[in-house]
């Protein structure tokens, strides 16, 4: 099992959903972040005093995934997610030891 | 309409042929003895019973004319009361609201609406008395202390048209949105207890006299009722704006800045609020300016047009500053912008015509402007929400341009034919302004800061350091403005 953690642009974030649904991805949890990496922020304004706002509204997408199709999923990503300027953000894939469904406890990939 | 030629003699003609078809028939009916004096006077011949009904019927008339005038007269006064505390409470309260940071939302708009509440107490008890009654020098008397005697007949010597309780509950809107205006520049940082207890003291100690000096009859700076240095001040430049801006000043330089300003970063939670609040201030103004002519009449339009111009020559003039400065115009620069122009006609708005309204709003935002952008940071008050830099500043150039622009065709307040400002020929008014300008100054400043002192140690004003960064709304009123998980 890995889980996939994506951080992409607000603005793809309908596209990626709708790309995953087709390959068949059923469950991901979506969370609202702010954050920079190479992306610089921009300046705004407010009676004179500026600020340099440098965290930018980013989507995460979290996702645990049997083995097999993690390819899969990283190919729908990265092609819907893709608008090649800087701040497009980054997937990140890790290996899970255990997946746990709480409603009746099974276990594995089964619990995906 | 023009009258030329054959047309005009045609119409003549008509009219006058007019007149004689009705006036024979009823010289005929009117004398059918008159043989021995044929004359068409005999239509004119009154006898007593006629006479007497006549007077009658006229002095109906005269009542009916007046009752008509009182009514039309009235309705505009309550709205105009209605609108001016529309200002306070929506207005003011979304304006600044918006513009702190969101953990001191709720606490800002408490204050404005406390002193809807706490002043119009005060105004009843004795603040309508102290500003409006007897006529002293520096402050009202205790006349009307309690509303004695301020009913449905009118006080003559304010507005002869409307019920004494009109005028009295129109002044009173204006003595709550002027202390309100100073919670722009404590925000973020004074204590609710002191907050209530230094506003209620300066409405007593800074804004009645100040009222009574330059509205109140035999005032110090009254333009029209027995002043010694005729001030002009249509709607409050001198009396709410300066009074209030410079107070702000005072008590931001008292109360020292917020923790973190100005490296930590401030920016307003919702500029959505802030632009809903600067909205219904600018129709609010309305009531404020226009109102102040205290009667339904061509002063009160020519008022409402100067102070519709003033706010968008300003929102224009602010917006191109910013333009110019950081190649964008922002939204808060074009709402500060307007707010900016409708305090400066403020004290014009009765007094000049569309032209000068335009002049004087494009000035006043240019000024403002440069005082919260530049002038702040020169001098590095914290000034939070620009009270001093747009009600202060405008307040002050406001009242200066009245004495520049004013005209006798507009508002002959010196007597027919007598020149108002120095564009009219009466150089000596600015001098006039001037000195105002100065009384309410430094009644401001000195009353301002021998107050703090007393609230400070009455109740402390300042809110220790961890309540600051906890907010306003938590650690003043135990609740917060925006609950997200209920």
């Amino acid at each position: 099992m890995m889980k996939i953690e994506a951080i992409i642009q607000p603005s793809r974030f309908e596209s990626v959903k709708d790309a995953l649904r087709e390959i068949g991805i059923e469950g991901m949890t979506v969370t609202e972040v702010r954050g920079h990496g190479r992306q610089k922020g921009h300046t705004e304004v407010y009676r004179g005093r500026e600020y340099t706002v440098d965290l930018l509204p980013k989507i995460k997408l979290e996702m645990v995934l049997p083995d097999a199709l993690v390819n899969r999923v990283v190919d729908t990503i990265l092609k819907t997610a893709k608008t090649g300027k800087i701040g497009d953000g980054k997937i990140f894939l890790s290996r899970v030891e255990e997946a746990i469904r709480i409603r009746n406890e099974e276990r594995g990939e089964n619990a995906l | 309409m023009k009258c030329v030629g054959w047309k005009c003699s045609f119409s003549f003609v008509l009219i006058l042929g007019a007149i004689l078809l009705a006036v024979v028939p009823l010289a005929a009916q009117q004398t059918p003895t008159a043989s021995a004096t044929p004359s068409t006077t005999a239509a004119f011949l009154v006898t007593p019973e006629i006479s007497k009904a006549l007077n009658e019927k006229l002095a109906q008339l005269d009542k009916d004319v007046k009752a008509a005038q009182s009514s039309a007269d009235n309705a505009w006064m309550l709205v105009s009361a209605a609108l001016v505390l529309m200002m306070t409470g929506p207005g003011l309260a979304l304006f600044y609201g918006g513009l702190v940071r969101r953990k001191n939302t709720l606490a800002i708009m408490m204050q404005s609406f406390a002193l809807m509440a706490l002043i119009t107490v005060m105004w009843a008890l004795v603040g309508y008395s102290l500003c409006y009654g007897g006529d002293g020098h520096f402050i009202g008397s205790f006349d009307h202390a309690f509303l004695r005697g301020v009913g449905a007949d009118p006080n003559p010597d304010y507005a002869g048209t409307v019920p004494q309780l009109t005028f009295m509950v129109y002044q009173l809107m204006f003595a709550i949105i002027t202390p309100a205006l100073i919670t722009g520049a404590t925000a973020e940082r004074m204590k609710f207890s002191g907050t209530v207890l230094f506003l209620t003291l300066w409405f007593l100690v800074v804004y009645a006299p100040l009222a009574h000096m330059v509205w109140g009859k035999g005032g110090l700076l009254n333009a029209s009722l027995g002043g010694k240095i005729p001030t002009l001040d249509f709607a409050g430049g001198t009396v709410v704006h300066i009074s209030s801006g410079v107070s702000a000043l005072v008590c931001a330089l008292y109360l020292g800045k917020r923790t973190g300003y100005p490296k930590q970063p401030m920016p307003p939670h919702s500029l959505v609020l802030s632009f809903i609040g600067a909205c219904l201030l600018w129709v609010g103004w309305f009531g404020f300016n226009a109102g102040s002519a205290l009667a339904s009449n061509s002063l009160a339009t020519s008022a409402f047009v100067a102070t519709h111009f003033a706010a968008a020559a300003a929102a224009l003039s602010w917006s191109a500053a910013e333009w110019f400065k950081n190649g964008r115009a922002s939204a808060l620069g074009a709402i500060s912008g307007a707010v900016a122009g409708l305090v400066a006609i403020t004290p014009a708005a009765g007094f000049v015509g569309p032209m000068p309204a335009l002049a004087i709003g494009l000035i006043a935002g240019v000024v403002c402007y440069w005082m919260v952008t530049k002038v702040k940071a020169i001098f590095g008050y914290d000034d939070a929400l620009d009270a001093f830099g747009v009600h202060g500043a405008g307040g002050t150039i406001g009242a200066l341009l009245t004495g520049v622009f004013a005209q006798q065709v507009i508002n002959p307040i010196f007597g027919a034919g007598k020149a108002v400002g120095g564009l009219d020929g009466h150089w000596g008014q600015v001098g006039n302004q001037l000195v105002g300008v100065l009384v309410a100054w430094v009644f401001a400043l000195v009353g301002t800061l021998v107050l703090l002192k007393i609230v400070d140690l009455l109740t402390g004003i300042r809110v220790p350091e961890e309540h600051e960064i906890e907010g306003l709304d938590i650690t003043q009123h135990g609740e917060e403005a925006y609950n997200l998980e209920s």
